[in-house]
Parts: structure tokens; C-alpha cells; sequence
């Protein structure tokens, strides 16, 4: 098992929609060190069932253990590592300063990202964007030489192909 | 059957055969204790001095008997006091549940008197906790609660239920208790392969800790010792398994385990690891220990395969169930050569003693084991006293020896043995302590007093904090911070106060001669032993190093 080799991973977990489940489960991720980079959960078709979505940054022995200790919730229902062919995506907002002069520019990176412009005003718009967290990453890149009031991005989510079950 | 949320608390423990509980009442669980009044011809309540104590009551209790302990406590600081106690059998994966009354629903959130949120407090170091502020979840939490505590890796659970819930009225109907999650499936394949390391393996060690007592597995652990030839050693929670006498006990393992122990370990080929978990006080440096050896991991817990040491081969199995698999395939073998070497580095480690004092803890042990027979109970607290009584006790069950490990609690003893001797009344306990350990629980003396437990506490007295003098002793330059308190004590004088026995011995042949007197008392009694300050726990490995560094005298 590598001690040392950092590697990025997504992590898909089921839990019972109780109260505090989420405390449970980032609780416990603080307690332990296991470094989150993103945290995003809801309940699925199935009201009693929620399903947290986490990326998760370290070495094959981190991910060993942050997979075995959520295990051990009693809340959890199942957890596991996403491969990477899975569908991965992210909703992005970002409010941009501007008048009239960059408008036309920006509008054309919106474009070129298959990005919306949901509010208008005279000295500043707000940009939605839904994506791989690579592209989201790529787009405020781009962005960043333009004057960016605000950015709120939901955390990855994601979802394996196929009919395969997961886990 | 109509019930109101208290009787119903009480019925589910008669579900589980709970017949004892510990614990202390107050403002919010006035219902459950007029309850635990009406079923005091069942259910026997053991008042402490103060909730740590009844925790650790509940927790010795257990390793004791074999039963979940139970402790009650009232909201707020009731609740709050549970804490370490709780979390002392989160370390060691004891089965406690703990029930906690809160304010009622209505002042929940307000920060109402004697609120706290303690599911919120004890989510780190508990199994899992339940807040019940509606009575239709109240037998599902408490049912789950059970099963919770005593499934895979146990552990205790708390249940937290606001006074309203504990006065609503309910139906119940009686159930059998919930079965247990089933133990983690392991392969065949796995079975051969590990029994072909073993079979294969010229120096081979068996390691051993607190999942071989959990599981049962003493009968089968001691087989593959034999049928094997393979010598063994084991952590504070595992001490009785293997018995004393038997040549290939090599004994405690670790930072102040034996030489035998630790050189078997370095030295080895093979190591299997039951039931353990490679904790920072056995593997002082985890990257240099067992460093020849091919690394076989064994336990219920998944995420212990790992976590603390790289093993070679991990399997998550109950050791019990998969020693018993594994037992068939194992070939006879002879490793006299590996063995009498094993044997010849135990002979090397005898007692060590301090020369300026009359009497050595080694002493008082082995007169303790003279003078008591096998099933024998000894509790501990935390310090130089409980490393002596692992090292010099001669250990031959695990159940008889309580100890607190992984969270290491000074204040444990004294409440951990009011649960052993509640739990067995035909069997002597004998509580070992410090001085610094004893004034955080002696006010317990008042409890035994008051249920006649004729349990006997000796006091190895050295006037100073003595583990963390001994450190300071050798790593701070003899800088004693906070560790020489000066206190002036009595303890004969202060256990008569509280209505118990007291004496004092500063020699070996006045300590057997109280101590016969002390087997002897209806209720508590003290044995304050003039120890010298200047004892060491020896040998000893530093944090961080390996068994080259080990100071031996």
C-alpha cells in the first residue's frame, strides 16, 4: 500500500437522511486529517437515503482509511472511490465588476465555456456555469484577469456510467 | 401493555438481561430513576460519588462480566461528566451504553437549565448516539443501541432522551434483542495464505492485543502457539491470554514491555498481528518496527489494516473465527532453536528495584499473587503502578485484569473495580493505584462503603506524579514541574473517615501481614505503601525509538 504517492480522488456516500449526518461525517473527517477539498450532499429519489459527494486529496493509505473509518458510521450505508471514467460535474457562479467596454469579451469566454449569463446589470453581470471541476478550474483561470467580485462554486457531484452498480 | 418512556427504558434493558446499572440522578431524569424505583426488585442501581466513576463502573463492569454495562446520568453536567468515562471505553472498545435524560422538548435549543447538547459532545468518542425527543423512536434507539455496542468492534453508545419522552405513554410489546451485525467474511484463500506464511516462517512471532480477549480467541490463539511453535507476545489489553508460565509468554510488548518481547519482534521473520493495532506505545517507530519481518495483520476492524504500521498481508476477520479456520491447515512445527533463543532474552529481564527504599512495587505484586488466588481481579489506574502490574503480575485470565489503555486514565481504577466487584461478588478485587492516580477517585470509598465491596486498594505511594517524574527524571533534566505536590494525606486515616479499613506498610513483611488483614474486611480497605520515589519503570523504549534505545537499568 503507498505511504507517499498524493493522488486526487472523488468519494460517493450513502447515508440515512437523519438529523446530524452530515455532522457526522465531516466531524469525523476533521478528527482524523483527512484533507476534503469538497463537500456537497442531498437527498436522492429517495427521501431517506442522501448522497455526499467528496473530493479527497492523499495517498492510497489516506484513502484506505478515510473509506474504512466513514464506513463505520452507523448512518453510512455505503461508500466508495469513483474511477475516473465517471461523470463529474460542478455548478459555478461568478459576479464580474464590468461596464460596458469588456462585456462583449467576457461574454465570449461565457460562450466558448457553454456558460450563461443569468443577471445583467450596468457595472457588473453574474455567469453560470455547470462543468468538470478541470473546466470550472480552466474557466476562472481565464477570468481572473477581469475584476471578480464574487465566485460560489457547489462542490463536485458525480455519478458512474452505466447500469453497473457502484461500490 | 401501556408504558410510559420510562418503564419502557427499563423494559428494553430486562430485553437484554440488564440487571445492573450505575449511575446518578437529577432534575431531568426524576422519571427514569421513579422508574428504576419501581423495578428495583430487577434492575439493581448503583449510585456513584460522581458520573466519571459510575461510567468506569459500567466499563468495568463489562470486563468483568461479559455484560454491556449501563450508566445513567441526568442533562448538562450529569451528562458532561461522562465524558472521560466514555471515552475511556471508546479507546479500549468496551460496550457501554450510556442514557442521559435532557430538558424537555420544548426548552431544547434555548439553552435552558442543565442544558447541554450531549450527542453533539460524545459524537468523537462513541459508536454512534441517539437524541430521542419523540417516544415512537425511543425502543428503536435503545434496541439499536445494544446492538450497536456489541457488534463488530464494540464500543459504547449513548442515548439521550428529554424528560418529556421519558413521562409520554406508549405501547410495548416485548422483543428479542436485535441481532448483531454479522462479523466480516474472509476468504479461503486468505485462510491458505497466511497458513502458509506461518507454515513457511523460521522466527516467527505472535503479537497480540484486546480484539483476542473480544473475540474469545484465547483457546485458539494458545493452539497455534503450540501446534506452531511460535512464542508470543501481547499489549496492556490482551494480558492472561497466554498463560504466565508457559515458556513461549514472552510477555507485555512495547514502550515498557519485556526484552524478550521486543527483541523477538525486531529480530523475527514472520509477524502475526490479532486483534491489534500497531498502537504508538507498541510501535514506538512505525517505520523501523518488526523490520525483518513479513507483516500479517489480523482484525474485525478494517480500518485498523494499516492505519498505524504498512502490513504485508491484512485480512478484516473476527480473530476467533478466523484462528478456527485457519487452525486445520497449520503444520506441526518445532522452532527450538528461534524459542530458546526467545527464552534465553526473557531470562535476562528480572525484577528491578530501587535501592533506597524497603519496599518495591515488585514486591507488593508478587506478595498480591502469593496471597490471592487465580480468580483474582486486578484493576489498575494509570501510571508507574499499572506498568508494574502488568509487567509482575502473574497473569492468567484476561477478564481479571481491568486496565485502562488506549486513553490511559488516571482516575479509572477505583470506579472500574466498583463495577467488577458489583458484577462479581464471589471474587476478591484488588484495586492498584498511585497516589496521583488515587485523588482523582477516592471519593468512591464512600460507594463501596455504602455496598459493602470489600475491595482492597493499595496505594504504591511515591509522594510524586511518578510516570511523568520518571520522564522528567530522564529527559528534563530532573526539572519537577508540577509532579512533586507535597500532599500530606492520610490515607488510613481518610478511608475511616469514609467508614472503611485503613493501613500503611513501608516493608514487604508488614505488607503481607495487612494485607491478610485487609482479605479479611466486610468493605474497602487501603493499603498506603511507602514506595520510593526514585522507582522506574523499566525497561523502557523512548517514544519515537526502537528496541537499540531500549534503557534497561
Amino acid at each position: 500500500m503507498d505511504s507517499k504517492a498524493v493522488k486526487k480522488s472523488i468519494i460517493s456516500i450513502l447515508v440515512r437522511n437523519e438529523a446530524n449526518v452530515t455532522t457526522r461525517v465531516s466531524s469525523l473527517f476533521g478528527r482524523r486529517g483527512f484533507n476534503i477539498t469538497s463537500f456537497t450532499g442531498c437527498a436522492t429519489n429517495d427521501p431517506k437515503i442522501s448522497r455526499i459527494t467528496v473530493a479527497f486529496e492523499g495517498t492510497e493509505q489516506a484513502l484506505h482509511q478515510i473509506l474504512t473509518q466513514t464506513a463505520k458510521l452507523e448512518d453510512v450505508i455505503k461508500i466508495f472511490a469513483m474511477d475516473d471514467n465517471s461523470i463529474y460535474r460542478e455548478l459555478l457562479l461568478m459576479k464580474v465588476k464590468t461596464d460596458k467596454s469588456e462585456r462583449s469579451a467576457i461574454m465570449q469566454i461565457v460562450e466558448i465555456y457553454r456558460g450563461k449569463i443569468v443577471d445583467l446589470s450596468r457595472d457588473s453581470l453574474i455567469i453560470e456555469m455547470t462543468g468538470s471541476p478541470e473546466k470550472l478550474d480552466g474557466f476562472m483561470d481565464m477570468m481572473n484577469c477581469y475584476d471578480i467580485a464574487e465566485v460560489s462554486r457547489t462542490g463536485v457531484t458525480g455519478m458512474s456510467r452505466g447500469l453497473e452498480l457502484e461500490g | 401493555m401501556r408504558v410510559t418512556g420510562s418503564q419502557l427504558v427499563a423494559e428494553i434493558l430486562l430485553e437484554h438481561g440488564v440487571d445492573t446499572v450505575f449511575g446518578y440522578p437529577g432534575g431531568t431524569a426524576l422519571n427514569l430513576y421513579d422508574t428504576l424505583y419501581e423495578y428495583r426488585d430487577r434492575i439493581r442501581h448503583v449510585l456513584a460519588s460522581h458520573e466519571q466513576h459510575a461510567a468506569h463502573a459500567a466499563d468495568g463492569y463489562y470486563r468483568a462480566t461479559g455484560k454491556t454495562g449501563v450508566v445513567f446520568a441526568t442533562s448538562g453536567p450529569g451528562a458532561t461528566n461522562l465524558v472521560t468515562g466514555i471515552a475511556t471505553a471508546f479507546m479500549d472498545s468496551v460496550p457501554v451504553v450510556a442514557i442521559t435524560a435532557n430538558v424537555p422538548d420544548s426548552l431544547i435549543g434555548r439553552d435552558a437549565f442543565q442544558e447541554i447538547c450531549i450527542t453533539g459532545v460524545t459524537m468523537p468518542i462513541t459508536k454512534h448516539t441517539f437524541f430521542v425527543n419523540d417516544i415512537k423512536d425511543l425502543a428503536d434507539a435503545l434496541r439499536n443501541a445494544f446492538r450497536i455496542a456489541n457488534s463488530g468492534r464494540k464500543g459504547p453508545v449513548l442515548v439521550d432522551i428529554t424528560k418529556d419522552v421519558t413521562a409520554d405513554i406508549i405501547d410495548y410489546k416485548p422483543e428479542k434483542p436485535l441481532e448483531l451485525k454479522p462479523s466480516p467474511k474472509f476468504t479461503e484463500k486468505e485462510v491458505q495464505d497466511v497458513a502458509a506464511m506461518i507454515n513457511s516462517a523460521e522466527r516467527p512471532v505472535i503479537y497480540f492485543g484486546g480484539g483476542v480477549a473480544a473475540s474469545r480467541a484465547g483457546k485458539e490463539l494458545n493452539q497455534l502457539v503450540e501446534t506452531a511453535d511460535i512464542p508470543a507476545t501481547y499489549t496492556l489489553m490482551a494480558a492472561g491470554i497466554i498463560g504466565w508460565e508457559n515458556p513461549k509468554n514472552l510477555g507485555l510488548i512495547g514502550m515498557h514491555g519485556s526484552i524478550a518481547a521486543n527483541k523477538a519482534v525486531d529480530r523475527a521473520d514472520l509477524v502475526i498481528a490479532l486483534g491489534t493495532r500497531f498502537s504508538d506505545r507498541v510501535a514506538l517507530n512505525p517505520k523501523k518496527f518488526a523490520k525483518k519481518a513479513t507483516k500479517v495483520q489480523i482484525d474485525i476492524d478494517a480500518s485498523e489494516i494499516n492505519k498505524n504500521v504498512l502490513v504485508d498481508y491484512g485480512v478484516t476477520a473476527d480473530v476467533r473465527e478466523f484462528l478456527r479456520a485457519l487452525l486445520p491447515l497449520i503444520k506441526k512445527k518445532d522452532h527450538k532453536e528461534w524459542v530458546s533463543q526467545a527464552t534465553e532474552w526473557k531470562r535476562r529481564s528480572g525484577d528491578i528495584k530501587c535501592q533506597e527504599a524497603e519496599l518495591h512495587p515488585s514486591e507488593i505484586i508478587h506478595s498480591v499473587c502469593d496471597l490471592t488466588d487465580k480468580e483474582t481481579i486486578y484493576v489498575t489506574d494509570v501510571g508507574q503502578h499499572q506498568m508494574w502490574a502488568a509487567q509482575y503480575l502473574k497473569h492468567e485470565k484476561t477478564e481479571n485484569f481491568i486496565t485502562s489503555g488506549g486513553l490511559g486514565t488516571m482516575g479509572y481504577g477505583y470506579g472500574a473495580a466498583i463495577g467488577a466487584q458489583v458484577g462479581q461478588p464471589n471474587k476478591r478485587v484488588v484495586h492498584i493505584t498511585g497516589d496521583g492516580s488515587f485523588h482523582m477517585n477516592l471519593t468512591e470509598a464512600c460507594t463501596a462503603v455504602s455496598n459493602e465491596l470489600p475491595i482492597i486498594t493499595i496505594i504504591m505511594n511515591n509522594q510524586v506524579l511518578g510516570m511523568v517524574y520518571q520522564w522528567q527524571t530522564a529527559f528534563y533534566g530532573k526539572r519537577y514541574s508540577g509532579t512533586t505536590p507535597e500532599r500530606k494525606t492520610n490515607f488510613p486515616k481518610l478511608v475511616e473517615a469514609f467508614g472503611g479499613k485503613g493501613y500503611s506498610a513501608s516493608t514487604p513483611q508488614e505488607f503481607e501481614e495487612v494485607f491478610k488483614k485487609a482479605l479479611e474486611a466486610k468493605g474497602p480497605v487501603w493499603i498506603d505503601c511507602a514506595i520510593s520515589r526514585e522507582e522506574r519503570v523499566l525497561p523502557m523504549i523512548p517514544a519515537g525509538k526502537t528496541v537499540e534505545d531500549m534503557i534497561i537499568g
